[in-house]
C-alpha cells in the first residue's frame, strides 16, 4: 500500500493535482482524488509490558482501544470517536484529546514516533518506540494535529497507560465560578481527578486511579455519586451531550484554566477550566477570540462532534513564516490541502 | 575589520563585564559536562534580558556569526561546546523566577533558573516542578527545554516537553516570539514540541512557562536484589504487567552499586547482580496499596532481598547511591564516559550482554545505570585519558553502545541530546531524507544556519564521510579531531 500512495503522491505532485486525506469521514477539501487511509490497518506490534503499542493509520480506533482494554491498558488522551468508524490515523492527524486532556496529557505526548508519506512522496520516519527520544527534532509531535498538511500518516507508536482500578464520578451543584476555583484547586492538590465539566449549573468530577485513593478523594470532595458515570462521559466526549444540541453555532475557547466564567453566556467549562465552549450566533465569534486572547489562549468556531479547522490565527508573523516554510519543506507541491492558501500565511510572507 | 565591528557593536549594548574576550576569562566556558570535547569561542556575553538577547542575536545575524547557547554547561552531548568562529552566549545572569501562580500551578521563570530552584521556590504551595534531572541542584530550566531533559521520575510525570506550556524565545533574526500558550493547546503546528529538545538550533528561550505538580503526600522505595541480571529486568516488565506505573524506577548492576556502596554507604546489596530501586507516590492509602503489589512481584520474579524505606531519611539514602552513581565511577576511575541509548525494554538482557563482550574486546570497564521503567540505559565506561589510546577506544566503545541501540530498534540518545558528541550516529538512526527535513525545519527558523552550527542534526556530508569510515572498519576516523561542520 505504502508503495501505491507514494507512486499517487509523485503522480498529482507532478500534474499539480491535490490529494485528499480520508479515514472514516471524507474531507471537506477541494481535491482531484483520495487516498483512503483504512487500505492501511492492523496493529504492527503491542507489547504491553513495554507499555507500546505500534498500529497503522486505517486501524479503527474501537480496534485499538479494545486490544489495549483487553490487556488492561489504554490510550491515557481519551480520544473522541466522532463517529463509530473513527481511524487511528484521524486522531493523531486532528490531534483531539477527551476529557481527560489536562490530567493525563494530549495526543502529542503519548506519540512516541510516526510514519509518514510527505508530499514529495518520500516515505519518512521520525521519533520510534521508545518512552525516551532525543534524537533530532521531534517531528512525530509536530506531525501531531497538523491535519494532514505535511503527509500522510502511515504509522504510529503510543505510549500505553493502565486503566485504572476503580472509578467514580462525583457532582457538585455550584455556580460557574466557584466551579472553575474548585477545578483548579483540587488540581493543585494531588487527588486522583481525571476529568472535570461544569455544565447545566453542575460540576461533575471523575476521580479514578487505585481503590484506596479514589475511596479517599470521594470522603474529601464529597458531592452526590453519579450513576453510570462512563456513558455520561463518553456522551461528553462524543459532544452528544444535550449542551451540544440544536443548531446555534458552537464556539470552542482554549485558555488559562483560571480565567473567569463569560457574562450572560450559554457555556460549559472543561479540562479543568482551560477549554470553555459557548452557544452563540457566529457573529459572537470574534467577541470570543477576543475573549480567549485576553486569557492567554485562542477560540475557534466548529460543528458539534466533528474535528476543529486547523487555524493559525494570531501567531506572530514570525512564526507564520516558519509555518510556511516547513509546508514548503514536506509538500513542496502543494499536494495535501490546507495552509499553503491562507490569506494570513501569505501576509507572514511578506 | 569585520570582528572589530562586531565586537563594537556588542560592547555597546553590553556591560563590560558581561563581554569576555580574553583567553583567560574564556576558559571557564570551553566545554560543558563532556569535558573531551573543548574549544575556545570568539568571545562570550552574558545578556541580562530579553532585550540584550534580541540585540546580540541582531547585530550577529547582521554579521552572519554564529551562536552557541549555553545554560548551566551540565549537558554530557558537548551541546554547548563552543566554536572558535562563534559567539557563545550564556544565560548564567538571567536567573529570575518571573510570577508563581499557585491556583492554575504555573510559573514562568528566566531560563538560567536552576532546575531545582523552581521546586524550591513553589514548595510551600504544596507543589514543585516535575522533570529531575540528576544534574538538578545546578542545570537550568533553558538547559532542560533546550535538551527535552528527563530524571528519574519521568515514566509517571513525563518529561521537559509534558511539563512546559509555553515559551518566548528570540529567533536568530532578533523577532521575538511567543510558542505555547496559556491554555493547553495553541493554533498551528506543535512548534512547542520543535522546540523542546531543539538543543539551541532553532532559538534562543528567554521565558519559559513551566507546569506545577501537586506534591505528593507520601513517597515510598521498595528495593530489591536479583541473583541475575536478567532477572531484574524481567521484573521491571513484570511491574508494568501488574498494571503499576511506579514514580521511580531504576536498576543498577554489580558494577556500579559496589562503586557508589564505598563512596555513600546506601545500603546496597553488593552480592547481587543486579539491583531494582521502585518508587511509589501517592496518598498513604495508595501508597500502601502499591508497594504491597510491587512486593509481591518482585518476590515472585525471584528477588533475593527486599527492603521497603521505612522513612524519609531512608528513602533519601537509598536514592543517594542512584544518583551519585556518576561521581562515584569516577572515584573508581580516572576517566569516565556516559553513554545514555534507550531500548525497548525486553532488548535489556541481549544489550547487557553484548556491552559485556564490547567490555572484554575493548579491555575496558563498564557500569551500567538504567532509568529500567522507560528503558533508558546509562552505560559508564570507565577510562584514563592519561593511557595513550584508551580515550579513543572509549569513545569506539560508546558508539559501538548507540549503534546496538539502535540495530534493538531503541534510539541513540534518550535524554543527554545528540550534541557533538552522537553526531556521527545520527547517521545510522536516520535517512538522508529524514536529515533533510530536519536541515529544513532548522532553516525554517535560522536560514543562515546560525544558531549552534554543527551539533544534533549532521550534514549529508559528514554521513558521507562518516559511512565510508563504517566500511573501511576499525582503523580511526582521519583527523579525528578536526571539526567538521
Amino acid at each position: 500500500m505504502i508503495e501505491a500512495w507514494q507512486s499517487q503522491i509523485k503522480a498529482a505532485a507532478a500534474k499539480g493535482d491535490k490529494l485528499a486525506i480520508v479515514g472514516s469521514s471524507a474531507s471537506a477539501l477541494p481535491a482531484v482524488s483520495t487516498i483512503d487511509t483504512r487500505q492501511h490497518s492492523g496493529i504492527v506490534e503491542y507489547e504491553p509490558n513495554e507499555l507500546v503499542i505500534v498500529v497503522r493509520c486505517g486501524t479503527p480506533l474501537a480496534t485499538v482501544e479494545k486490544t489495549m482494554a483487553d490487556a488492561g491498558q489504554m490510550l491515557a488522551f481519551e480520544p473522541p470517536y466522532f463517529g463509530a468508524e473513527s481511524t487511528i490515523g484521524g486522531v493523531v492527524a486532528t490531534g483531539l484529546s477527551g476529557p481527560r486532556r489536562p490530567y493525563a496529557g494530549s495526543v502529542r505526548d503519548f506519540v512516541l514516533g510516526t510514519k509518514i508519506i510527505d508530499g514529495k512522496g518520500d516515505h519518512l520516519s521520525f521519533g520510534g518506540k521508545v518512552m525516551k527520544n532525543v534524537a533530532g527534532f521531534d517531528v512525530s509531535r509536530l506531525i501531531t494535529g497538523s491535519m494532514g498538511t505535511l503527509g500522510v500518516i502511515t504509522e504510529i507508536a503510543f505510549k500505553c497507560l493502565p486503566l485504572p482500578k476503580a472509578q467514580q464520578t462525583r457532582v457538585f451543584d455550584l455556580n460557574a465560578a466557584d466551579a472553575i476555583d474548585k477545578m483548579n484547586r483540587w488540581y493543585g492538590q494531588a487527588h486522583p481527578v481525571t476529568a472535570t465539566t461544569w455544565v447545566g449549573g453542575r460540576l461533575y468530577v471523575r476521580l479514578a486511579g487505585a481503590a484506596p485513593a479514589v475511596k479517599t478523594a470521594v470522603e474529601k470532595l464529597g458531592g452526590e455519586a453519579l450513576e453510570n458515570d462512563a456513558a455520561w462521559w463518553a456522551d461528553w466526549r462524543e459532544q452528544k451531550h444535550a449542551f451540544f444540541a440544536g443548531e446555534t453555532p458552537l464556539h470552542r475557547m482554549s485558555c488559562k484554566s483560571t480565567a473567569p466564567p463569560l457574562d450572560d453566556a450559554e457555556q460549559a467549562i472543561d479540562w479543568g477550566g482551560a477549554q470553555r465552549w459557548i452557544r452563540a450566533p457566529l457573529h459572537d465569534g470574534a467577541k470570543a477570540r477576543y475573549w480567549a486572547k485576553q486569557f492567554g489562549g485562542f477560540a475557534t468556531t466548529q460543528s458539534a462532534g466533528s474535528a476543529r479547522q486547523f487555524s493559525t490565527e494570531g501567531l506572530d508573523p514570525a512564526l507564520l513564516d516558519v509555518h510556511a516554510k516547513i509546508k514548503a519543506s514536506f509538500d513542496p507541491y502543494s499536494v495535501f490541502p490546507g495552509l499553503e492558501k491562507s490569506p494570513l500565511l501569505q501576509a507572514g510572507e511578506g | 575589520m569585520k570582528a572589530a565591528t562586531l565586537f563594537e557593536e556588542l560592547a555597546a549594548i553590553l556591560p563590560p563585564a558581561n563581554f569576555k574576550f580574553i583567553e583567560e576569562e574564556m576558559r571557564p566556558y570551553e566545554c560543558d559536562g563532556l569535558s573531551m570535547y573543548r574549544a575556545l569561542p570568539k568571545c562570550v556575553v552574558l545578556p541580562e534580558n530579553e532585550a540584550q538577547i534580541a540585540d546580540i542575536l541582531r547585530i550577529c545575524h547582521a554579521h552572519r556569526v554564529s551562536v552557541v547557547a549555553r545554560g548551566a554547561g551540565t549537558g554530557l552531548s558537548g551541546g554547548a561546546m563552543p566554536d572558535p568562529n562563534s559567539v557563545l552566549l550564556s544565560t548564567a545572569k538571567m536567573m529570575r523566577v518571573l510570577s508563581v501562580d499557585p491556583l492554575a500551578c504555573i510559573a514562568v521563570v528566566q531560563p538560567g533558573v536552576r532546575n531545582l530552584a523552581i521546586s524550591e521556590t513553589v514548595a510551600h504551595h504544596g507543589l514543585y516542578y516535575a522533570p529531575d534531572p540528576s544534574s538538578q541542584i545546578a542545570c537550568s530550566i533553558g538547559g532542560n527545554v533546550a535538551e527535552n531533559s528527563g530524571g528519574v521520575h519521568c515514566l509517571k510525570y513525563g518529561l521537559t516537553i509534558h511539563n512546559v506550556r509555553k515559551l518566548r524565545v528570540v529567533l536568530m533574526t532578533g523577532d521575538i516570539v511567543t510558542i505555547g500558550g496559556d491554555g493547553l493547546d495553541s493554533p498551528g503546528y506543535d512548534l512547542l514540541a520543535l522546540m523542546i529538545g531543539s538543543e539551541g538550533l532553532l532559538g534562543i528561550v528567554t521565558e519559559v512557562t513551566v507546569k506545577l505538580t501537586p506534591k505528593p503526600q507520601l513517597a515510598v522505595v521498595a528495593m530489591a536484589s536479583f541473583a541475575t541480571v536478567e532477572a531484574a529486568g524481567a521484573a521491571v516488565g513484570d511491574i508494568i504487567a501488574a498494571g503499576v506505573i511506579p514514580a521511580g524506577l531504576e536498576m543498577m548492576d554489580r558494577i556500579a552499586t559496589r562503586a557508589v556502596e564505598d563512596f555513600v554507604h546506601a545500603g546496597y546489596d553488593c552480592e547481587a547482580a543486579a539491583i531494582l530501586l521502585c518508587e511509589s507516590d501517592g496518598t498513604p492509602e495508595e501508597v500502601a496499596d502499591e508497594i504491597a503489589r510491587v512486593s509481591e512481584v518482585l518476590r515472585k520474579a525471584g528477588a533475593t532481598d527486599i527492603k521497603v524505606s521505612k522513612n524519609e531519611a531512608e528513602r533519601l539514602r537509598y536514592w543517594s547511591g542512584r544518583k551519585n552513581a556518576f561521581p562515584a565511577s569516577g572515584r573508581i576511575s580516572p576517566d569516565y564516559y556516559c553513554m545514555d541509548g534507550t531500548i525497548p525494554r525486553a532488548q535489556l538482557p541481549r544489550v547487557l550482554n553484548e556491552i559485556a563482550v564490547l567490555s572484554e574486546k575493548y579491555g575496558l570497564r563498564c557500569a551500567n545505570v538504567f532509568h529500567a521503567g522507560d528503558g533508558n540505559l546509562h552505560p559508564l565506561i570507565m577510562f584514563d585519558a592519561n593511557v595513550p589510546g584508551e580515550l579513543q577506544r572509549a569513545e569506539d566503545f560508546g558508539a559501538d553502545i548507540l549503534e546496538l541501540c539502535v540495530e534493538v530498534g531503541g534510539t541513540i540518545t534518550g535524554e543527554h541530546g545528540v550534541g557533538i558528541e552522537k553526531i556521527n550516529q545520527m547517521c545510522v538512526q536516520f535517512s538522508p531524507k529524514e536529515l533533510t527535513r530536519m536541515h529544513d525545519i532548522k532553516h525554517a527558523f535560522d536560514e543562515h544556519a546560525l544558531l549552534n552550527p554543527g551539533k544534533a542534526v549532521p550534514t549529508l556530508h559528514r554521513c558521507a564521510e562518516f559511512g565510508k569510515m563504517k566500511v573501511s572498519q576499525g582503523k580511526p576516523m582521519p583527523f579525528a579531531d578536526l571539526p567538521r561542520f
